[in-house]
């Protein structure tokens, strides 16, 4: 696509690209030698700090449980929060009013607040109105804003993806007799889907990041919140902090890497239905729900 | 903004509370009122002139960042990509504490600034602006996609060169696209401010903490600031949406 | 099509996985933490994980720190053998709710009384007596709280203890908040701020870490009077006296002054004799 917005270069454009080229690596090489140099003056990069890493108790007491508590947090709000996000999102294409207006007002509603303020909430509901014991009651309480916030999100994301459908496709769907429900699950949905993955998976990132609120005010034990008590012990706030990015920024990497895979394989299973959805519209359209992915 | 540990040892909180009187209904919303350093109504000032401005600062760079990825210069588009992977997956936080602990304390930028207060102010703009120009870099390449291949076309034929069809042409379109997918980025921008609580700036999130922490009055103080952002996002979401359709290019 | 039936099952499988592990730990123990029977129960007490010498979360999974000593003796008394406690870690905005939802029977995590807690949560002790001071590098011509006049001073987001010595000592002082004091020594180490304020005790177990040993030192200031004690619900009386036993025999038998060289003595922390209980020096 981007070739579009520029020439083939020819003699003179590639002798410019490649001094552009190399200015902008020399300056980059600079400020990374710059970044190296400080850290080594202010002795940040002493063996000393960051070898805790390589010890196996760092992993074990501190960084694995709380990996794993973000991941149970993150995967469980993701498979509640995908059926729900497609409900609402249909829910606002409905047309009886009765049904639109909740909806509509409810994802308007969760999507306003802080996820932050969503769990605080969850957590005093789950205090008042249930018996869930003390230790898992941090985890339903950021599963539950999480949800709530994302679901919202989501909705948004598959009724953008429908209403980016050629309306051919609702139309032939009726003309055969398909009903309502069958014309929106088994034809409008599933491409829909598709063709809003990069906004769903972009989503998806950010549910595994916001579990990380949970750490602030309702003593979630994930990650970043057990990265304080391994800081603490080995007075490594700086590497603590640059480990616990590496370890979000591969998770991410991975679920992103995985979505992409699948995107592929679901555009080719999908060439036999013959929906024209150009990349530029798929794209496009992505963005709109692409957008409230923070 | 995990704060692993505020006000370990004691001391009186720092507001403190009039005791609870028979009337309670008069002092429910009390605490609306003991608070004057900020008030609430100064948090909650802070809370938008972040966002204001980072939202400015995330523009622009996000711009830049979006034609750096669709630029001619093959190492231009490879760090415009890698830093929007990067950044997009590292959460908001750890980003605005490196920008205290690594920007301020390490490296030395402090921004101009000896006073902590407006120091932390400018260092939670910086990261906010990061982080945010990501998103935006996301959603203006999907606007420059939505704008049809003529237009390209058309502009470099008439001799236009990379930047001007970008510029005068391109852009102009994406951006009238993806008003809407903006918007959304700024919505999420404003209830993201709350993290730069962490780095001691005091907007809307902090000030609820504090007060939560004095009050223990979790759900009556959770609502009052809950309804703060609902006031602050709605009407945005509401004419940006309105904005977008009426902006959109008919096609 | 036969990639998404294979996806569903796939998914299906994964929430019932997820489900049963996060159901795997609720086996309906409840809040309820007993009354202080014993028996086989268990009992849950809030500490601090990220406290060196007070409370913290060791590498092998132990705890150590003076609050841990004090809260394992007085479970004792309790009826609690120590492997019948279980440990929880009550952060400072949150221990007054962690009480009153009874997530926690009490709380000893450099918890000083105060009126305002006192109308929210009921105090057992105190059982040590602390100070506000400065921790500065060692070789730092800090002396006194007015030296502060014009450097930067470090504290945690939202303390007290920080806007103390703004608002009694050094008005110019220029103030810092960090989310925690990891973050406030780290900038201290890096000559970002001059000084970092807060509980002398808390200071001390910092100050005495491995990583740190002769970097800095305690300004040997009082600028208030932290009374440590033990939270406990409100209206739960009962336990407070039982408490208040405990700790008035652990200074009997020595066992306090053993917590003191355990914990301090390292630090090279002058603490102040056992106060009495009920006896909150203002």
């Amino acid at each position: 696509m981007s070739s579009v917005l520029y020439d083939t270069p020819g003699p003179r454009a590639k002798r410019r690209n490649v001094l552009l080229s190399v200015v902008f690596f020399v300056l980059f090489a600079l400020l990374l030698w710059w970044i190296w140099q400080t850290m080594d003056d202010k002795g940040q990069l002493r063996w000393a700090l960051w070898e805790p890493f390589t010890e196996s108790q760092a992993w074990t007491t501190y960084l694995l449980p709380g990996l794993g508590n973000t991941l149970k947090a993150a995967a469980l709000a993701m498979v509640i929060a995908l059926p729900l996000g497609a409900l609402f999102g249909i829910s606002r294409l409905s047309d009886h009013r009765w049904v639109r207006g909740p909806a509509g007002a409810v994802v308007e509603l969760f999507r306003a607040i802080p996820v932050l303020l969503l769990m605080l909430f969850a957590n005093e509901f789950y205090d008042r109105y249930t018996n869930v014991s003390s230790e898992q009651r941090p985890l339903y309480a950021v599963v539950t804003g999480l949800v709530l916030y994302n679901a919202s999100v989501l909705a948004e994301i598959v009724r953008a993806g429908i209403l980016s459908l050629p309306k051919g496709q609702s139309e032939a769907a009726m003309a055969i007799g398909l009903r309502k429900g069958q014309t929106m699950t088994n034809v409008l949905l599933p491409q829909a889907v598709t063709a809003m993955l990069p906004a769903i998976v972009s989503q998806l990132v950010v549910i595994v990041k916001d579990t990380a609120l949970g750490g602030v005010m309702i003593g979630f034990t994930e990650l970043l919140n057990t990265r304080g008590t391994l800081a603490a012990n080995y007075a490594n706030v700086v590497q603590s902090f640059v480990v616990v990015a590496i370890i979000f920024i591969v998770l991410n990497f991975l679920i992103t890497s995985f979505a992409s895979w699948l995107e592929g394989r679901l555009r080719r299973g999908k060439k036999s239905t013959g929906v024209v959805l150009g990349p530029a519209t798929v794209e496009g359209t992505a963005a709109t729900g692409a957008g409230g992915t923070i | 903004m995990p704060s692993p540990n505020r006000d370990q040892g004691g001391g009186t909180p720092r507001c403190p509370r009039t005791p609870p009187t028979p009337e309670a209904r008069e002092i429910v919303f009390d605490f609306l009122s003991d608070y004057d350093d900020p008030s609430i109504w100064g948090a909650f000032w802070m809370t938008v002139k972040l966002t204001a401005l980072s939202g400015v600062g995330s523009l622009v760079w996000g711009t830049l960042l979006a034609a750096m990825r669709v630029s001619p210069v093959p190492l231009m588009r490879g760090f415009g990509t890698a830093y929007v992977n990067i950044v997009r997956n590292i959460p908001l936080t750890v980003i605005i504490v490196f920008t205290s602990l690594g920007l301020a304390d390490i490296f030395g930028m402090t921004m101009g600034a000896s006073d902590f207060d407006v120091r932390g102010f400018r260092l939670a703009i910086l990261g906010l602006v990061a982080y945010t120009a990501a998103f935006v870099c996301e959603a203006i390449r999907s606007g420059i996609n939505t704008v049809p291949l003529g237009q390209a076309e058309a502009a470099r034929a008439i001799g236009l060169s990379f930047s001007q069809t970008l510029g005068l042409v391109v852009l102009p379109q994406a951006f009238r696209s993806v008003i809407g997918p903006l918007a959304n980025v700024l919505i999420a921008l404003t209830k993201n401010t709350t993290v730069a609580a962490a780095i001691g700036v005091a907007e809307a999130a902090l000030l609820m903490k504090e007060m939560i922490e004095n009050e223990a009055q979790t759900l009556l103080i959770g609502a009052v600031f809950a309804f703060g952002f609902v006031v602050l996002t709605l009407p945005t979401g509401l004419v940006l949406g309105w904005l977008s359709k009426r902006l959109a290019v008919k096609r | 099509m036969k990639l998404r039936k294979v996806s569903a099952a796939a998914a299906t499988a994964l929430v019932l996985a997820l489900t049963a592990t996060a159901c795997g730990g609720d086996n309906g123990d409840g809040d309820d933490t007993g009354s202080g029977s014993g028996g086989g129960d268990k009992i849950k007490i809030g500490i601090k994980y990220d406290q060196p010498g007070l409370g913290l979360k060791k590498p092998d999974g132990s705890f150590s720190g003076f609050d841990v000593d004090v809260a394992t003796y007085v479970a004792k008394e309790l009826g609690y053998e120590p492997n019948q406690i279980e440990f929880v870690e009550t952060k400072s905005a949150d221990r007054e709710n962690a009480l009153a939802r009874g997530d926690v029977k009490f709380i000893a995590a450099t918890y000083s009384i105060n009126d305002e807690r006192a109308k929210k949560v009921d105090f057992a002790g105190p059982y040590l007596l602390a100070h506000q001071d400065l921790l500065v590098k060692a070789d730092s011509d800090i002396t006194e709280s007015t030296d502060l006049n014009g450097k930067n001073l470090c504290s945690v987001t939202g303390s007290t203890s920080a806007q103390n010595v703004k608002d009694d000592f050094a008005p110019k002082a220029n103030l810092k908040e960090n989310s925690g004091y990891s973050e406030c020594i780290a900038a201290l180490q890096s000559g970002a701020v001059d000084a970092l304020t807060t509980d002398d005790s808390i200071l001390a177990g910092f100050a005495a870490q491995e990583q740190y040993k002769g970097q800095f030192k305690l300004a040997g200031l009082k600028l208030s009077n932290e009374n440590y004690g033990i939270g406990v619900k409100k209206g739960d009386t009962a336990t407070v006296d039982k408490i208040n036993a405990a700790l008035e025999k652990m200074v009997s038998d020595k066992a306090w002054d053993k917590a003191v060289t355990d914990n301090f003595g390292p630090a090279n922390y002058k603490n102040e004799p056992a106060p009495k209980i009920g006896n909150i020096v203002k």
